[in-house]
């Protein structure tokens, strides 16, 4: 007879198996790599949460720790791989396939192990498609997850990071897979229940909290003058004319910039209401003067930051908040409302092309690619109207009916022509490309394709490609806004100076923008300590943010 | 070191009528400019002494496009850079340009 709960008795099997090694749900830290033993098979698919930011690593250190003749080959599905010991389960044979969105820190070492041939490589996501994945043809076996505290049944607060948690959960406990968390501390009652305890199957209480790194922090005091004009240049040519109320920003130094100016020059040209109100978006500390000045309504955001959390409890009218007063944040769906709800993307990039398509790739380094092409693309499902969605597609398409027009995502590239160490940010070909050739990929791993972009911003101007009507004008668009790099330096003078005539370019100059306002006294705050003035003492840098 | 010299023709003269005003500093990576209305009104000089050699020909381009786009016309700069990139160095000519023109001395 044919069974069809063949998964469903293998769960059971699993947790079983595990069972005598805990009393109820509760595993003692030193017995997890037996657990681990106990529970995984070999071959089968792990997701062991690696997210941005929060990292489950005492139970990285636990499966690094296991058996290789009873647990390997494993294909590991997880988005963020941060700490060395996800590649080290490589190095040692445990696992031996992987699918994943992020490498940051460990970006030079997965592309040795890629071109020596450690890794089998399934494919670099972005995070909204790993997750539809874990729903279609990645669905883990087992989830080794990481939360603040648990009670005895099992049910989970995650803290503000909550970030990938519940998106891991619901792939796995839902589809006959094993749930084990790793948690900070056992309670009588959790402070909130993010995950329900019927869908956690084994808990650990670490010896020390889980790893967070504070990814989005940047000093106001790094900022240069440079940043700070490229920033004017986004607010009075693009956040202004469009009216962006809803918006993502990156991470990098410009867009800190930007959020530091929406209180001095943003002020000063009367937007304030008008632009930068909505965002998705991590609580970035430089947000702070913005907050305080009464710039911002609302921020859904896809995980913490180190410090902000009784900023962020104190501000709950802006931040989504729990019953029990702290953040809660969640990856997916902040992705999504990123995707779908924002009518701009502004973000910075390694290196752009003559066709504007970007990458953070370069030929030693893999980065993966994060969120930035989920938020940095135009959305073909979306269905609603807003004024900057249906200029940008009247712009890009001036011809067609208005009421059969779609409306076009802002997605912005903003960068200084060179960048770290007088590195071009414009070049004649991706350094992705030859990677993509080296490791034999289908595809090149391209941040942001060209024909989602429609506007670079760098010192030099804005170059709004939307008007662009043929590749060559797209080309000299982009060159012309490439300062003095090679690309750059190769333009075409006159057709820059027509494509400036028609506003396709703008300078400075053409945008009223005084030079001598490029100073660092336009900042809001210009240092980590200004921004903890702002806060009125609630932000809590972490120490290497502390000069004082 | 480096000493660089350039001379050009301007299409009309640099706004104002202040005699002169310094922007930037000497720093690694910056520099600074002194600026002089020290010349006729249809020509504009600028010299240049840097401590990164051998980049002239991307001087070259950076003041000949500084000229076309702010006709800085009677104008004498005179740069001490630290070996500040091309970016910089356009926003610290503008800079003067602009704070010459500015009201006061």
């Amino acid at each position: 007879m044919t069974s069809w709960q063949n998964n469903r008795a293998a769960r059971d099997a699993r947790i079983a198996a595990g069972a005598g090694l805990a009393r109820g749900k509760v595993v003692e830290a030193h017995e997890v790599t037996r657990l681990l033993e106990a529970v995984i098979r070999p071959g089968d698919r792990v997701c062991l949460e690696g997210d941005n930011q929060k990292q489950a690593d005492l139970l990285s250190r636990a499966l690094l720790a296991v058996d290789l003749s009873r647990v390997n080959d494993l294909h590991m599905v997880q988005s963020g791989v941060v700490l060395p010991e996800h590649l080290d389960l490589f190095d040692r044979g445990i696992a031996k396939r992987l699918d994943y969105a992020y490498s940051g820190p460990q970006s030079a070492r997965i592309a040795r192990m890629l071109f020596g041939g450690k890794i089998e490589l399934g494919a670099v996501h972005t995070y909204l498609e790993l997750f539809a994945r874990y729903f279609i043809d990645l669905t883990p076996h087992v989830a080794l997850i990481a939360a603040v505290s648990a009670d005895r049944e099992g049910n989970l607060y995650t803290g503000p990071n909550t970030e990938d948690t519940p998106t891991v959960v619901e792939a796995t406990a839902f589809k006959d897979g094993v749930v084990i968390a790793q948690v900070n501390e056992i309670v009588e009652t959790v402070p909130r229940v993010d995950i329900p305890a019927d869908r956690v199957h084994f808990i650990v209480k670490a010896d020390k909290p889980f790893f967070v790194e504070p990814l989005f922090t940047r000093d106001p005091a790094a900022i240069t003058e440079g940043q700070i004009l490229t920033a004017m240049l986004a607010i009075k040519g693009i956040y202004a004319p469009y009216g962006v109320q809803r918006l993502n920003h990156g991470i990098g130094f410009s867009t800190a910039a930007i959020e530091l100016l929406l209180p001095t020059f943003g002020e000063r040209l009367g937007l304030k209401g008008k632009i930068a109100t909505q965002f998705a978006l991590n609580p970035h500390p430089a947000l702070i003067p913005a907050i305080e000045s009464g710039w911002v309504r609302q921020i859904h955001s896809f995980g913490s930051e180190v410090g902000m959390d009784d900023y962020i409890r104190a501000r709950s009218d802006i931040y989504f908040t729990g019953p029990d007063g702290s953040l809660r944040s969640n990856r997916a769906l902040c992705q999504t409302a990123g995707l779908y709800a924002c009518d701009m993307f502004i973000g910075s990039t390694l290196q752009i092309d003559l066709q504007g398509n970007s990458s953070t790739v370069t030929t030693s380094r893999i980065a993966g690619f994060g969120g930035a092409p989920n938020m940095g693309a135009d959305a073909r499902g979306r269905r609603h109207p807003s004024e900057p969605w249906l200029k940008a597609g009247a712009e890009a398409d001036p011809d067609s009916p208005a009421p059969l027009r779609r409306g076009r995502k802002l997605v912005v590239q903003i960068g200084e022509t060179f960048g770290d160490k007088n590195v071009p940010l414009f070049v004649e070909r991706l350094d992705a490309i030859e990677l993509a050739e080296k490791l034999n990929l289908e595809l090149a791993p391209v941040m942001i394709y060209g024909d989602d972009v429609t506007h670079i911003v760098t010192e030099e101007g804005v170059a709004n490609l939307l008007l662009c009507r043929t590749a060559q004008e797209r080309e000299q668009a982009i060159r012309g806004v490439a300062g003095y790099t090679e690309v750059g330096r190769r333009r075409d003078r006159n057709m820059v100076s027509c494509l400036r005539e028609r506003g396709v370019i703008r300078r400075p100059e053409d945008l009223g923008i005084n030079p001598l306002d490029a100073d660092r006294s336009l900042l809001a705050a210009r240092s980590i300590k200004d921004l903890v003035r702002w806060s009125g003492g609630l932000y809590a840098p972490p120490s290497k943010f502390r000069n004082w | 070191m480096e000493d660089l010299s350039f001379q050009h023709r301007v299409r009309g003269r640099a706004g104002g009528t202040r005699q002169s005003a310094i922007v930037g500093v000497v720093a690694s990576g910056n520099l600074e400019v002194l600026v002089e209305r020290s010349m006729p009104d249809a020509e504009c000089a600028v010299d240049i002494k840097t401590a990164a050699v051998g980049f002239g020909a991307v001087w070259s381009v950076v003041i000949s496009d500084f000229v076309e786009r702010y006709s800085p016309g009677g104008l004498k700069f005179s740069i001490n850079d630290g070996g500040a990139r091309p970016d910089t160095v356009s926003l610290r000519l503008a800079q003067a340009v602009r704070l010459i023109a500015e009201a006061g001395q």
